[in-house]
């Protein structure tokens, strides 16, 4: 069959509940929270008028219960989808390791949302990045596109490893704004993406486990490892996926970082999320104006593209880390991550982390610009001014 | 029976597996814990009664080791590795099949 893409102009929520009904997902479990709610109640629509077959939704009280039901529907082999966003995240982290640990494939959508208080239903990655360390893989989208091809990508991707994976979009900036996404016929999304094939599973009644069990010092730490195994190996996965992805549907992901006029630059931008949009429309702006700056947007934060940032970093002067997140007490979370892979490596540009956009504040071209003047500035005299630069700060 | 986590090995109190790669993948196992077998717990032991017992599973469906399992024949046998004598399934039996005697060691 051809490939016609179906344009429709839909939000980043509507994009990422068409992607989950295109996957053929058959269990989702969620609790409804701004910015998420319109995902959960657009696959409430699609039940309602018959137009999936096979979805259980399961109404839960707390996004605790979401996530223990998608793991107990995952175990059963089903695929499940979730999405929810910032203190549903944080209410879910417990049950987060219970996936990972168990190796179960569920993919949720997080929709990046300040953490409150200030209480606040705005753009922020910190939500997200404070589940860093739960086993999850974790793809930030720019685009509603990249809502849409991202839960379909995480889906293969999550079966092949066996681990779960979290797409993320801004709020509001993707959730609620309408643009126009491609979208994949259903018998191609299948040719895509087969029938889950579940590691085990517990309705395979002749043959009863149980999952969960209590893991003595002797065993605990070889777990700990197949974890980080898959997770390398997902490295790899992701890269196959995504360049069959390009082949078939004509975007290709077949890079963890995606690099945007690096080439021959002095110093790139390098950030997740919504925000990269802008910092590609200004480094258009940028060039014509002289500067020679790219963009480099990470897609996967985790596994962590370590060895495309070290291949980035050994070509240009500086690296601008643009966190909409962070890390109190120390840093910016991208840029300490950025950090931490280049210190026993050969390549040390001018590394200076710009604190932007949080809880939504808003980032222009012209921020991108100020940013790049200060750059230039830093390369040109060799040494940083700050390293942690607050820069929406009220001073 | 699954092995899925490693073999059981007559006589032996825990399965042992010595290199990561003997691991599998996600951490299933046949009873609450991984590798140490939990009928080396027990002080009391379910006996079954074939006679009295009328197929209803119930004692099956509590068992929190897992440790009851269903015969060919449809009645319900114990698998003492793992049977840690907590007596659940006596005294979830609605027809008192399973009673609960001290263990001879
Ligand atoms: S609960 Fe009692 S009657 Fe029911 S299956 Fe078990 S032993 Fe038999
Ligand atoms: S006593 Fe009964 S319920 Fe308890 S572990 Fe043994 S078989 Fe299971």
């Amino acid at each position: 069959m051809e490939y016609k893409p179906i344009r429709k102009v839909v939000s980043g929520n509507y994009a990422a509940a068409y992607a989950a009904k295109h996957a053929r997902v058959e269990v989702v479990a969620a609790y409804p929270i701004t910015p998420q709610t319109s995902i959960i109640e657009k696959i409430a629509e699609f039940i309602a008028n018959g137009e999936v077959e096979n979805l259980e939704y399961v109404a839960v009280e707390s996004e605790h219960s979401a996530m223990a039901a998608c793991i107990g529907a995952s175990a059963a082999g089903a695929r499940t989808f979730t999405a929810t966003s910032a203190q549903g995240l944080a209410l879910m982290h417990e049950m987060l390791h219970w996936a990972s640990g168990a190796r179960l494939p569920v993919v949720m959508v997080d929709v990046n949302r300040a953490m409150a208080p200030p209480w606040s239903v705005w753009d922020d990655q910190t939500d997200s990045l404070a589940q860093r360390d739960t086993g999850w893989m974790q793809f930030y989208a720019e685009n509603n596109q990249e809502v849409y091809d991202g839960v379909l990508m995480a889906f293969k991707i999550a079966e092949t490893v066996n681990l779960p994976a979290m797409v993320i979009e801004s709020a509001f900036i993707l959730s609620h704004t309408y643009d126009v996404v491609e979208m994949i016929p259903q018998e191609l999304v299948d040719e895509f993406l087969p029938p889950r094939k579940p590691l085990y599973t517990i309705t395979d009644f002749d043959n009863p486990i149980s999952v969960g069990a209590l893991g003595t010092p002797a065993d605990y730490y070889e777990f700990r490892y197949k974890i980080q195994k898959a997770m390398e190996e997902a490295k790899k996965v992701i890269h196959e996926v995504g360049k069959e992805f390009g082949e078939r549907f004509g975007r290709d992901y077949s890079q963890m970082i995606e690099l945007y006029r690096t080439d021959d630059a002095d110093f790139v931008f390098m950030g997740m999320g919504s925000l990269m949009g802008t910092v590609k429309q200004a480094v258009d702006v940028l060039r014509e104006e002289g500067y020679k700056v790219g963009a480099a947007k990470v897609r996967w934060f985790r596994p962590f593209p370590s060895e495309e940032l070290y291949e980035l970093a050994k070509n240009v002067k500086g690296i601008a880390v643009l966190d909409r997140n962070f890390s109190f007490g120390q840093e910016g979370i991208l840029f300490n991550e950025a950090k931490g892979v280049l210190y026993n490596t050969d390549a040390h540009p001018i590394i200076k982390n710009y604190i932007v956009g949080l809880g939504g504040r808003d980032f222009t071209v012209a921020d991108v610009r100020k940013i790049a003047e200060n750059m230039k500035a830093i390369i040109d005299k060799g040494e940083l001014d700050v390293e942690v630069d607050w820069y929406h700060l009220k001073r | 029976m699954n092995t899925l986590f490693g073999e059981k090995k007559e006589g032996a109190t825990k399965i042992v597996l010595k290199s990561v790669d003997e691991y599998p993948e996600a951490p299933v196992s046949l009873g609450t814990t991984l590798s140490n077998f939990t009928g080396d717990w027990r002080t009391f032991i379910p006996v079954i009664d074939d006679e009295k017992c009328v197929k209803c599973y119930i004692c099956w469906k509590f068992c929190p080791e897992p440790a009851i399992f269903i015969r060919e024949d449809g009645y319900v046998g114990v698998d003492y590795d793992y049977c840690k004598g907590c007596g659940i399934c006596a005294n979830e039996c609605p027809t008192k099949a399973i009673t609960m005697e001290k263990e001879e060691k």
